[in-house]
């Protein structure tokens, strides 16, 4: 009996060393957590990108976790920050930037790489790409992951039966060309000219961009939460105005507010021209199999001799605070890692999302990528065409969502017919600065 | 026979114990009610960063701004249109369809199971399938109604389009719920009372609106009430998968508003009044339910 129970206390003790000195070694590498909102082929990529980090060394381990769609990605991040369980990255969507900026709970991102030690040359990314997440002084304050810019879709067969040209890839058609073509499509038999997704994002913030007329005042909210905005001014009113009058014969038609409406009627062929981001191509590849298509930059209006760049959608990953040196320092590798040229290129390839640095889409242009799939690059091409001036690098609205939701509304009141343009605008301007106007409250 | 079984009295002997006993519920009900409707109440006084940190004490502002502003007010409106829409549909089909269900059929049981059925389907599915059906751009039945009907439907611009489609989707998974309240009801009607009145010629319907109508009234108000509060809160997923409260704001019924200012839009102190507002709507509803219709409702045949 003795010796059992001797025995037994041996054991017990060389199976608790055992489980301390393995636990020792498992706690070596720190673990870095990323919550993302990328399901599907694109959760994929992201899972790829991830282990190629972790194969690369044997410091960090990443974690990256699907925390479901942008909404509720951005939730999951707020819950946890006020339980003190953050993840150390976070990935938001562009609207809610001025919400996360101002949250008192990030770590800007060009502190953070230069805390570590790296001395990124941010003259060597997509100026747009990042313009959109700096603050005033020019300091980026999340990393860009994901970025897109509407482009126009356009059925190539549909353009030949109605002896329409194909369209450049480069120089945009005008508006009132746009009028014609539409025009000769419904002539020819087709259904409805132009349908588009995301109708605040394509019609009033990058049309406003483009053409270089400010959305808000305080250079679009970036200098200031005192900002009011502009989009009722007569440029803007007289293009959703010109929409509501092709409405009549068909040149254009209303889809529904994000892309699953709109989407389907280009894919049915009941639109000939499909305005939407570039992030939709990789579903056009897969689902279009009865006609040929193309895409083409966004329509700019004739007096618009050298349009601005257009400005991205999309999401960013945000640093939270409250984590540990030794955390960050494998954050920032990690970040550094998904900027390289191998794992840029390998992201746009799969999602056709952009790559964000100069030296990614040179090495795209050098391979060939681009004479393969000319598509893709009409996007890039459009996003960087000019550099971004006060006005086209971005907006900075604080419940910019609340925002967006409203403009969706009142234009549908414009389409349906209850609202003048100008009625609207008018509205959604009031209605709009009122959110400001209580965001402003709850930060001052 | 029956008044031979012993009612057995249990007697606590312990004071303590009972307390003991309920005490789970409790804490369930404190920790899961109680809780959120608490902090929801503080935070709709509030003015505050979501992240926390930044809370600021704003007497009632976040309420005098609600009850300002049209569009709330039209929201409110719009609640209670469709709330009402909602209910007249569920229950005139339901009560149709008991009515039917009733009368002596072969293999009643079976053909009473399946009508149930559409009351397992959560409101999300509901609204994919019948966006599936009435899609302008996809939808089969959309087609037949442009094809053959030759109206001009279309639920993604037309707000009474809209209002029509998400309270079809509603109510029909609400109409198997009245279903079964009905014929419950309706089998504690004495046949012997229709049958009298069958054999003075009173006609099928005229037995139906004076004799079982009335005697259902108990039940009519109960699931009136319940599918009202239905309609208020549970339509959530019809909503958001059929319309997201567009066009134009024409289905934007106040649950759906609370998700989108809060949820979406990250503006506690708003969404919170908000919740408070519904909270106490239907705190109003069932008071007024139990006050007077309780007490008449029958529960078994």
């Amino acid at each position: 009996m003795i010796m059992n129970t001797r025995k037994l206390m041996m054991v017990f003790a060389v199976v608790a060393a055992l489980v301390f000195l393995s636990g020792q070694v498992m706690a070596e590498p720190t673990t870095i957590h990323w919550w993302h909102a990328m399901k599907g082929a694109r959760g994929k990529v992201v899972d790829t990108m991830i282990k190629a980090f972790n194969d690369s060394q044997s410091e960090y381990v990443v974690v990256g976790t699907y925390k479901g769609n942008y909404d509720e990605t951005v939730n999951a991040g707020v819950a946890a920050y006020r339980a003190k369980k953050q993840p150390h990255i976070l990935q938001s969507f562009e609207v809610g930037t001025q919400t996360m900026m101002l949250s008192g709970a990030v770590y800007p991102v060009y502190q953070l790489m230069k805390d570590e030690g790296y001395n990124i040359d941010w003259k060597g990314y997509l100026q747009p790409v990042l313009s959109y997440y700096m603050d005033a002084d020019g300091n980026l304050m999340s990393m860009p992951f994901n970025s897109s810019t509407p482009v126009m879709y356009y059925n190539v067969d549909l353009f030949k039966k109605a002896g329409i040209p194909m369209l450049d890839k480069e120089k945009p058609v005008t508006w009132d060309e746009m009028g014609e073509i539409t025009a000769k499509l419904v002539k020819s038999g087709v259904q409805g000219g132009l349908t588009f997704g995301w109708q605040s994002w394509t019609q009033v913030e990058n049309y406003s961009a483009m053409h270089n007329i400010p959305f808000a005042s305080k250079a679009n909210g970036y200098e200031g939460l005192d900002c009011e905005l502009l989009i009722n001014n007569e440029t803007v009113v007289k293009h959703i105005a010109m929409l509501k009058d092709w409405m009549k014969d068909n040149r254009f038609f209303y889809g529904g507010q994000k892309f699953q409406g709109p989407s389907a009627e280009f894919v049915a062929q009941n639109a000939g021209v499909y305005i939407d981001s570039v992030s939709q191509i990789a579903k056009m590849q897969a689902t279009v199999k009865d006609f040929q298509w193309d895409v083409a930059p966004m329509p700019v209006e004739a007096w618009m001799k050298d349009p601005q760049n257009s400005i991205i959608g999309g999401a960013s990953l945000w640093v939270f605070k409250g984590h540990n040196k030794k955390d960050y320092k494998g954050v920032a590798a990690f970040l550094k890692h998904l900027a390289t040229p191998e794992m840029q290129v390998y992201w746009h390839k799969e999602t056709g999302y952009f790559p964000i640095t100069l030296a990614a889409y040179e090495a795209l242009k050098k391979e060939g990528y681009y004479k393969e799939f000319p598509y893709q690059e009409v996007g890039i091409k459009q996003l960087t065409r000019r550099d971004p001036t006060k006005v086209s690098r971005g907006l900075r609205l604080g419940y910019f969502i609340q925002i967006r939701n409203i403009i969706n509304e009142e234009l549908e009141l414009v389409w349906n017919g209850t609202k003048t343009a100008q009625q609207a605008m008018d509205d959604a301007v009031k209605r709009g600065n009122q959110q400001l106007r209580e965001f402003e409250k709850t930060y001052k | 026979m029956g008044n031979e079984i012993m009612i057995k009295r249990s007697v606590f002997t312990s004071r303590t114990l009972p307390y003991l006993l309920i005490l789970p519920q409790v804490v369930v009900t404190l920790t899961f009610f109680y809780w959120p409707a608490l902090q929801g109440l503080m935070q709709s006084v509030m003015r505050s960063n979501p992240f926390g940190g930044r809370s600021r004490f704003i007497w009632f502002d976040n309420f005098i701004q609600l009850f300002t502003d049209p569009l709330y007010l039209k929201s409110i409106m719009t609640t209670f249109f469709f709330s009402a829409c909602v209910a007249a549909v569920s229950i005139t089909l339901g009560l149709f369809i008991a009515t039917m269900a009733n009368r002596a059929l072969k293999a009643k049981a079976v053909i009473r199971t399946m009508l149930i059925w559409p009351y397992a389907v959560a409101p999300a599915i509901s609204g994919i399938l019948w966006l599936f059906l009435l899609h302008p751009s996809y939808g089969v039945v959309s087609y037949a109604i442009k094809r053959w009907l030759g109206l001009d439907w279309n639920p993604v611009l037309d707000g009474g389009d809209a209002l029509f489609m998400v309270t079809m989707a509603s109510a029909w998974k609400e109409i198997s719920y009245n279903f079964v309240f009905f014929v419950a009801g309706m089998q504690a009607i004495p046949m012997s009372l229709i049958e009298a009145a069958a054999i003075d010629g009173a006609s099928p319907f005229r037995r139906f609106w004076t004799i079982t109508l009335p005697l259902l009234s108990p039940t009519l108000f109960f699931v009136t009430v319940m599918n009202i509060i239905y309609s208020f809160f549970d339509t959530f997923g019809v909503i958001h998968t059929m319309t997201q409260g567009g066009p134009g704001g024409a289905t934007n019924i106040l649950v759906y508003k609370v998700y989108q200012d809060g949820f979406i839009g990250l503006n506690l102190g708003a969404s919170s009044s908000q919740s408070v507002v519904l909270m106490t709507i239907i705190i109003v509803i069932t008071v007024l339910q139990f006050k007077y219709v309780e007490k008449k409702v029958q529960y078994t045949g």
